[in-house]
């Protein structure tokens, strides 16, 4: 066991958890966007940030482990302001409509949707192309769970991938081929766990714009 | 997106047995998703689990009971939808309830042929059971279980006593060695072959697949070996003769926990691998170093499906795999066992219930003096303890006449039997035919009355799924119509049977909810004696045996001892009794799943699976389609000496040379029309998976 302090509290800790495990332990909570419970967690999104103390830059709690007499502080004015800027980014560029976590946790830190003028929001295509789900990659934020649930998370179908880089990152297949020429075998798991609506259910996706033309 | 409710239930399909959550919006289900926090499947589903529940809102689901236009005609013949009438529930159970008595006056409850059903729950199943022995008084009870793992349950109660998968799903992705043989797991049971893979990928599992298809799980494995259809007896035995001659097999287990090893062991020496690599086709070297990773191994465990038990000689299959697991010990400890997938929902559940002709309800047997005795005082009557005949002795018997009512609890034996045209001769023989079914399948076509029954998200009841754990399905819908859930057509039929027969005595059928049943069962069955509704309620599932309420289950079987005492060795020959090819009949047929549809094809064909694999491919092998001049997408006729189907050509390496393959879903290419009627001695499972056949061009006109 190690000891140490988040927010001034200290706390006895298993050694090898991360600064988000022992959080979540204390009840104290720390916001993630892209972390899920039952996947490696990628360190992508920055938005579990917390501030070590000695350490130069924000810390990912995610994947950062403990250490012996670590200071951790998980809501200074400077992870604050970290969380709000990722949030605006995430905003300036994607359509957040349908991700009610990120919509309230844009609330929570008064992030400004439009903070940046000159930005675009990504518009691409709904991508329709088999008869179970659909891609509304305008929704994605780039989180990467489906890609790890597809590949060597949970499915291993190895059917879905990320290519470009920065503003043009995307998730796509091999080749960029609809699905149904891929290894994917539609069972969904990476619908599941989609938190923007990027993927959804092709019977939610038509009851949702039936429901908006009415 | 805000669903008016959502209900958590059991998946329908396979024997995974996931616990789902149905999403319903418009009193519909609009999408499907899995609780992370519950065993067995911790939020992973398959395509089927996901999307393929939609079935349930089909348009061609039983409204009303039917009743054929011409019952009590001559000849009975194929109709369809338009042969009958709709009728009311009054008049169809009066009717059915007059025929079935009048079967019984004339001609006594042999006479009769009843199917249970996998798909069904485990209080439909042990209601309709109940129903056939005290009300008929026959042991005529079987279900399709018979046609897939029949061979796997007669090999393992005479090795070990048992006759279910021996360790659990749970344990599936901390294994250190595994083989999987004659199952494509990634389709079959596809939330399993993640598990599998997992243990690949992550805990640098060894996996070696043996199986005559390249399937997709061969990706995974150290080692394939490809062995030529029938030939699993010389190759297994093979590895054992390796684990014998080098000393690697586990003494102390051997003498503690089996029987019969010296004259087994002897039996081997003819079984050499340079001997097997002759008859199998597979490297000896390959055999070796199978027999060495599976030997050497900490823990090491077997899974199979309807490659091993499907088969002419599936029991002795299933036994030479045993053989294994007893030499290595490598039984009874998490991460070993020998493992039958199973393929329907609650194809084990039918079974623990007594869906089959010689046991009651929990593999308690009906000639044992004692057993009857205890059912005889629970239902008030007299029993049978003549064991009953199994599903394609019943579909003979009724061929020759000497049964002549089949009763039939949603199952389509017209798709899953093998030689079709053998089994409707039979089935035009029969005097009554009685269905309960949610849709109007290929054997309803020989129905006198049909009753509308309700799907798995319309009624309450438990499923027992592949490694033994008995789980809740609640219902979400109204069944649709007049339709009406399956044990309360069962009760009332009972009643009005036992009223016609002037039994003084009920045998009780007064059951006002599933869970009663449940409770009637688990009174009369010692290892469902600790599992009940409301603890499965609060608990999510309980793995069987669970003799009393403080037991907590038993995920995985043979900690100290087997059912039959010590392990037993069984000494084996090889036989080749399949069909082999001839200069007129060149290629192997094989038959098999494919990952979108399930059995018979009556649910997903009628699902939105159906769009994206809506006809029958039949695998051939580059080489063969080449020498042979035929092109991918070609439609083909393919014959035996018993039918002929017209299907569509996939040029695929997944088959071997030599060997065609295609799946069992399809009412339009049935493959069955071209399976032989060839069974095992023990099981009288048919060889479902190798038959003779040619390939013609069909010639369009």
């Amino acid at each position: 066991m190690l000891t140490i302090y988040i927010n001034d509290l200290e706390l006895e800790v298993e050694e090898g958890s991360t600064i988000l495990e022992a959080s979540k332990k204390m009840g104290i909570k720390i916001p993630t966007i892209c972390f899920h419970d039952r996947l490696t967690p990628p360190g992508l999104c920055r938005q579990c940030v917390v501030e070590v103390e000695g350490a130069r830059v924000l810390m990912p709690s995610c994947i950062t482990k403990v250490r012996e007499g670590m200071k951790i502080k998980t809501d200074s004015e400077r992870v604050v302001r970290a969380r709000r800027t990722i949030l605006e980014m995430l905003s300036s560029s994607t359509d957040l409509s349908e991700s009610p976590d990120l919509l309230e946790q844009m609330k929570t830190y008064k992030a400004e949707d439009g903070r940046f003028e000159n930005s675009s929001k990504r518009d691409f295509k709904v991508k329709d192309d088999n008869p179970f789900y659909m891609r509304d990659y305008s929704k994605c934020i780039l989180c990467e769970r489906c890609v790890q649930v597809c590949s060597a998370d949970i499915q291993f179908s190895y059917a879905l991938t990320t290519s470009g880089r920065g503003y043009n990152k995307r998730i796509t297949t091999f080749y960029d081929r609809s699905l149904p020429e891929t290894s994917c075998v539609f069972c969904g798991n990476c619908v599941a766990v989609c938190p923007t609506n990027a993927l959804i259910a092709s019977n939610e996706y038509n009851l949702k714009t039936e429901g908006a033309e009415k | 997106m805000k669903f008016d409710r959502i209900v958590r239930t059991t998946c329908p399909y396979c024997g995974v047995g996931c616990q789902i959550e149905l999403n319903i919006k418009n009193e519909k289900i609009v999408s499907t998703v899995a609780p992370e926090s519950a065993a067995p499947n911790f939020g992973r589903l398959c395509v089927k689990g996901r999307y393929g529940t939609d079935f349930t809102h089909h348009g061609s689901r039983l409204k009303t009971p039917l009743i054929r236009k011409d019952i009590g005609g001559e000849l009975r013949k194929p109709v369809g939808m338009d042969g009958f009438r709709e009728a009311s529930w009054e008049e169809a159970l009066d009717l059915a309830s007059i025929r079935i008595a009048e079967t019984f006056k004339k001609s006594g409850g042999d006479a009769f042929g009843t199917f249970c059903c996998a798909k069904a729950t485990n209080e439909d199943n042990y209601i309709f059971q109940k129903f056939a022995r005290s009300t008929l008084k026959t042991n005529n009870v079987d279900h399709c279980a018979r046609l897939c793992h029949a061979a796997s349950v007669a090999g393992l109660q005479k090795a070990l006593g048992s006759s279910a998968m021996s360790n659990s799903i749970a344990e599936m992705k901390n294994l250190e060695v595994f083989i999987v043989t004659g199952s494509n797991t990634t389709e079959t049971h596809p939330v399993i072959s993640t598990f599998l893979r997992e243990a690949v990928v992550k805990n640098g599992a060894k996996l070696i697949v043996i199986d005559p298809r390249k399937t997709e799980m061969t990706n995974f494995a150290v080692l394939h070996l490809q062995h030529r259809p029938g030939t699993d007896v010389a190759l297994f035995q093979a590895m054992a003769y390796v684990i014998i001659t080098e000393k690697l097999f586990n003494t102390e287990f051997i003498n503690s926990r089996t029987e019969g090893f010296d004259s087994y062991s002897k039996s081997l020496d003819k079984f050499t691998p340079e001997w097997a690599e002759t008859i199998t086709g597979v490297p000896s070297d390959d055999i070796k170093e199978a027999a060495r990773i599976y030997a050497n191994a900490g823990a090491a465990a077997v899974y199979w499906g309807m490659g091993i038990s499907q088969s002419v000689h599936g029991t002795d299959n299933t036994m030479s795999i045993a053989n294994l697991a007893l030499l290595c010990g490598h039984l009874g400890r998490p991460g070993t066992g020998v493992n039958p997938l199973r393929g329907q929902n609650n194809v084990q559940g039918c079974s623990d219930t007594g869906g089959l002709p010689a046991i009651y309800p929990g593999y308690q047997n009906v000639n044992d003096k004692k057993v009857k005795a205890k059912f005889e005082a629970k239902w008030n009557t007299n029993l049978n303890d003549v064991p009953g005949l199994t599903t394609l002795e019943m579909s003979d018997a009724a061929g020759k006449g000497i049964i002549t009512d089949f009763i039939i609890l949603g199952e389509n034996p017209l798709m899953s039997e093998p030689d079709l045209n053998a089994a409707r001769h039979h089935f035009s023989n029969l005097k009554n035919v009685i269905m309960i079914d949610i849709f109007f399948n290929e054997s309803a076509e020989y129905a006198d009355i049909i009753f509308p029954a309700a799907s798995f998200a319309e009624k309450e009841g438990t499923f027992t799924n592949s490694d033994r754990r008995v789980q809740l399905i609640r219902p979400a819908f109204d069944p649709p119509g007049e339709a009406r859930v399956d044990w309360e057509i069962i009760q009332e039929l009972a009643l009005r049977v036992e009223s016609r027969l002037e039994r003084k005595e009920s045998s009780g059928f007064e059951f006002s909810s599933a869970s009663e049943i449940w409770d009637e069962m688990a009174a009369l069955v010692p290892s469902f004696g600790g599992i009940s509704h409301s603890r499965l309620e609060k608990e999510g599932g309980v793995h069987w045996p669970c003799p009393d309420m403080n037991h907590p289950g038993t995920p995985y079987l043979f900690t100290d001892t087997f059912p039959r005492g010590r392990g037993l060795f069984n000494v084996l020959e090889l036989r080749m009794d399949s069909e082999q090819p001839t200069p007129e009949y060149p290629y192997i047929l094989s038959t098999g799943r494919v990952l979108y549809h399930w059995h018979g094809g009556t649910m997903t064909r009628r699902s939105v699976l159906d769009k994206i694999y809506p006809k029958a491919l039949m695998e051939i092998n580059p080489e063969d389609a080449h020498r042979d001049g035929f092109e991918n997408g070609q439609i083909v006729t393919v014959s035996s000496l018993r039918g002929s189907v017209s299907v569509e050509l996939k040029i695929s390496d997944r088959s071997p040379k030599g060997v065609v393959f295609i799946p069992i879903h399809f009412s339009e290419t049935i493959v069955n029309e071209l399976t032989n009627d060839l069974r095992d001695p023990v099981a009288k499972i048919p060889d479902s998976k190798i038959s003779a056949v040619k390939i013609e061009r069909t010639i369009m006109n």
